[in-house]
């Protein structure tokens, strides 16, 4: 029992510093079990938070395989030079990255090595009744005194009424007792341990939902119906865990799209877009058909997985005929969006002509014949739309390379060229067609949309939300509740008056962290106590003040 | 959609409240220099009384049985203020209050203009962000000020206050709808909500961080001169930024809970490490360093305070750095 040395704080009993537990001369289980204090102090942790904040930074700064694989490979032919380096130190996959990794999992592990004593701990001190009040309260952080009139026994009794109306748990009674002490806001710590334990549990469900989800890239065009399946989207990607076994089958069709851009605002906001939403019709085997309304906020529901809208572009529709009229192939033709006004890229292949077809170019959906630019798009709706195409001749898959769906392989052909020697090129409006040297044509139809979906199956997000829930509802209590001890002493007044029974009562209030609040508390403990002590006996007579009001 | 005269109107309020800051902040100066002044003359001695008291005696010691009744709630967060030298006029101080309570009236006037003009909450580009975190610091500050004696702090939360506006207009956009990935009112609303409101208090508490720093190294040199001796002890500050630290990061712990919430909605996974994800990540981080930090005695308490102003950098950074120069899906500065 600390008697004239009062604690400043309530320290826990196993020590908070654990670095300083390991002493000289230790062998090898020695050294562990030093190791393992060093990775569980609290210093450590703090560290490797510290290192965690840093870490991620350069996440932000360079483009990232996993948010951006373009924007990389952008990067990369920009760089030359600096790029392998950086991708030798994971710079552009960092959160995927043995470093990263490194700290978080030592995270991990000194969470665990924090939170199994600090739970068995935690239980003990549920189980156990606050201990006994030291000897001189002077030294404690927050104090009040009062003398009162009354006898020791019947103050001692007010006290611990008053104490038990606040809720604080006392401990026990005793024979010849002078002193009370009661606990109060366990629930600080029980916030503490299920934060810290949500926190690990988040970690994990991220990792469950990476190992076991997949993803799944697709674009269909106004009135195009896909079905799901393992080799039918643009791009998939399997966590390391997931099996193309878990990938439903289905049936979409994008019965509408619509979309909207500003026109009232001038400057920057010009052209933002508004509103993407549409209509989609989905078709689960075993159920009837179901139209639901989507949009970029509202993704299409599948069973347990989701589409998201994610992108929207225009294809313009191209018929190609022979000299003979025959229809070589019409198709609605993905073009890619460049910029904020939509001018897009893309390539018609042409193979049922022989030597083949490739039509390069671009589309605008408001044309803007800009003196340095050339052609631009001026507005992302479609104001003046027009396709603008160069033509090749040739083998259009050589070597049977695979190849982007959105540009041509030019090596194995040659560019057409009209009588003057000047290369074929047509600007063409809806309904147009242009005649290439040879009698072929090129018809611009006209143009619908499509929409960039994903399909996302990730089974860790549901217990990643609960769990992050507990975590803030474990830290609301962490931070929100107060830990406190307050010791109350009745000692016999030095000055009474024969006869006379006066009591000096003290209130001594010991905290655990910060806690301004204290000396209120301890003012308010006594001011009680004081009030609800009962009065004098009238005829000073002792023994008879058992009973409190 | 947008109604321009409304635009207009919310426009000219945010600069009149920006004008009356000023002009608070010169009277909440002059505050500080008169009640500095008065007090270190005073208390000749220039050592100020030590820091740690071990042992302090309550109100309660008087030995009478009469005891104010202490409500717990009122003194909850609050330790006692700076008692002002009697006789010191505090009329620059009062001034500065009221010339503050105008501002806020007209910035949370300027921000509701917007909302109408809009049509919808104000919190969908950089400026309506700077107008909102804003309006919730000034009235944070404002509210906060009625229950105790707040002049002092005046200074430290008006100059970052107008600092924010400022950049608002720098990065001003114009009144119109939202592009569509913001476009749900829902989580827009509880998401932003809440990243404005945090970023209002860490600003204060990063506000009161500062003062401590300079208090207290005054006070280890035992030379707390000029306007510093017109604020509280450096305990108590420091013990009032943790407090307004230990509500700012719960609210922040929730905004990253709702953005994920939001992100999995728009874009198919809750959590994809966007440069906007990042940081807002690397924030969360630092303030939790800083609550370690600030719980273990192998820091001390101007160490830990360090770390939190580490915290405040890292969201000047998400605010300006990370909205304007990194491309990222949360572009919604508005900025061309
Ligand atoms: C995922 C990483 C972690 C986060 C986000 C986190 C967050 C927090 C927060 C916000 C607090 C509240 C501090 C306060 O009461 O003011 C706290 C307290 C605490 N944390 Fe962590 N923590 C993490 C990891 C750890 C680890 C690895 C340890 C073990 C060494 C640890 C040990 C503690 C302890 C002992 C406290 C209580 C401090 C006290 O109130 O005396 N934490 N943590």
């Amino acid at each position: 029992m600390p008697d004239t040395q009062t604690p400043q704080r309530i320290e826990p009993t196993y020590p908070k510093d654990r670095t300083t537990m390991g002493g000289p001369r230790l062998g090898p289980l020695g050294w562990a079990r030093w190791g393992w204090r060093q990775l569980t102090s609290m210093r450590t942790a703090i560290l490797l938070l510290l290192l965690l904040a840093v870490a991620a930074i350069p996440g932000s700064l360079f483009p990232q395989r996993s948010v951006d694989p373009v924007r990389v490979r952008a990067f990369v032919e920009d760089n030359p030079g600096l790029a392998p380096w950086l991708d030798r130190l994971f710079l552009f996959d960092v959160f995927s990255s043995p470093w990263f990794a490194s700290i978080y999992l030592l995270l991990m592990v000194s969470l665990v090595g924090c939170i199994v004593p600090r739970t068995a701990q935690h239980a003990r001190a549920l189980r156990s009744e606050p201990p006994r009040a030291p000897r001189r309260l002077s030294r404690l952080p927050a104090l009040a005194e009062a003398t009162v009139p009354g006898a020791p026994e019947g103050v001692l009794a007010a006290a611990r009424d008053v104490l038990a109306a606040k809720g604080y748990r006392l401990s026990r009674a005793g024979t010849g007792d002078r002193s009370v002490t009661g606990e109060k806001g366990y629930l600080k710590e029980t916030g503490n341990l299920i934060f810290h334990l949500a926190m690990l549990g988040v970690i994990v469900a991220f990792a469950a939902g990476h190992l076991l989800g997949w993803r799944g890239e697709i674009i269909i065009k106004e009135g195009q119906s896909w079905t799901a399946g393992p080799a039918s989207f643009d791009t998939l990607n399997l966590g390391p865990l997931a099996s193309t076994d878990d990938i439903p089958t289905f049936t979409v069709q994008l019965d509408r799209l619509d979309v909207a851009f500003e026109t009232q605002t001038e400057g920057a906001q010009f052209g933002q877009p508004r509103r993407f939403d549409g209509l989609a019709t989905v078709d689960i085997p075993g159920r009837d058909p179901e139209q639901q309304q989507f949009a970029v906020n509202h993704p299409v529901s599948v069973g347990g997985d989701s589409i998201f809208l994610l992108g929207n572009g225009y294809a313009p529709v191209v018929t190609v005929r022979d000299p003979d009229g025959q229809v070589l192939y019409s198709e609605a033709v993905t073009f890619l969006p460049q910029d904020n006004n939509y001018a897009s890229e893309g390539a018609i292949k042409v193979t049922g002509r022989d030597p083949g077809l490739g039509l390069v170019g671009g589309f605008l959906p408001t044309l803007r014949l800009d003196p340095e630019l050339g052609m631009t798009s001026s507005f992302p709706g479609l104001g003046d739309p027009a396709l603008a195409l160069t033509a090749f001749e040739g083998d259009l898959f050589a070597d049977g390379r695979p190849q982007s769906v959105f540009t041509i392989d030019t090596e194995q052909m040659t560019q057409m060229t009209d009588a003057d020697g000047a290369p074929v090129a047509m600007l063409l409006r809806p309904g147009e067609y242009f005649e290439l040297p040879d009698g072929t044509t090129v018809e611009f139809e006209g143009v619908i949309r499509w929409a960039g979906l994903l399909v996302r199956h990730d089974p860790g997000r549901m217990p990643a939300l609960a769990l992050a829930l507990a975590a803030a509802a474990g830290l609301t209590l962490m931070l929100g509740v107060r830990h406190r001890r307050i010791y109350v002493r009745i000692d016999p007044a030095d000055l009474t008056p024969v006869g006379a029974s006066r009591v000096v009562v003290t209130v001594g209030g010991l905290p655990k962290g910060t806690d301004p609040a204290l000396q209120g508390v301890v003012d308010d403990v006594l001011g009680r106590i004081t009030a609800t002590a009962p009065p004098p006996p009238q005829p000073p007579t002792r023994g008879s003040d058992e009973d409190t009001p | 959609m947008t109604d321009p005269q409304l635009a207009l109107a919310s426009d000219i309020a945010i600069w009149a409240g920006l004008a009356v800051l000023a002009l608070a902040l010169i009277s909440f100066s002059a505050h500080l220099a008169v009640t500095g002044a008065a007090r270190q003359g005073r208390s000749d001695d220039t050592v100020p009384q030590p820091t740690a008291l071990l042992v302090r005696t309550g109100t309660g010691t008087e030995g009478s049985a009469t005891f104010p009744d202490a409500a717990p709630t009122s003194a909850a967060l609050e330790p006692p203020a700076v008692d002002h030298p009697a006789g010191v006029t505090r009329r620059w101080g009062v001034l500065g209050m009221q010339l503050t309570w105008l501002a806020t009236f007209a910035v949370l006037a300027g921000t509701l203009m917007r909302g109408l003009s809009v049509q919808r909450w104000p919190l969908g580009n950089m400026y309506e962000f700077a107008i909102v975190a804003a309006s919730f610091a000034l009235v944070v500050f404002c509210t906060w000020s009625l229950r105790q004696d707040r002049l002092w702090l005046g200074p430290f939360v008006v100059l970052p206050v107008m600092v924010v506006l400022v950049a608002g207009k720098i990065w001003y956009t114009e009144a119109s709808q939202l592009m569509p990935a913001l476009d749900n009112t829902m989580w827009l609303t509880i998401h932003v909500t809440l990243a404005t409101l945090s970023v209002a208090l860490f600003v204060i508490g990063a506000a009161l961080a500062v003062t401590y720093l300079l208090r207290d190294a005054a006070e280890r040199k035992s030379r707390v001169r000029g306007w510093l001796a017109a604020l509280p002890q450096g305990d108590k500050l420091e013990a009032m930024t943790y407090g307004m630290h230990i509500f700012a990061f719960p609210l922040w712990t929730f905004t990253l809970i709702t953005g994920a919430i939001w992100a999995e909605v728009a874009w198919g996974r809750y959590w994809g490490w966007d440069p906007k994800e990042v940081w807002t990540f690397v924030i969360w981080v630092v303030y939790a360093a800083y609550l370690h930090s600030r719980a273990t005695s192998s820091w001390t308490k101007r160490q830990a305070t360090y770390v939190a102003l580490t915290g405040m950098l890292c969201v000047i950074i998400n605010y300006t750095v990370v909205n304007l120069l990194i491309t990222g899906l949360h572009s919604y500065s508005g900025v061309a």
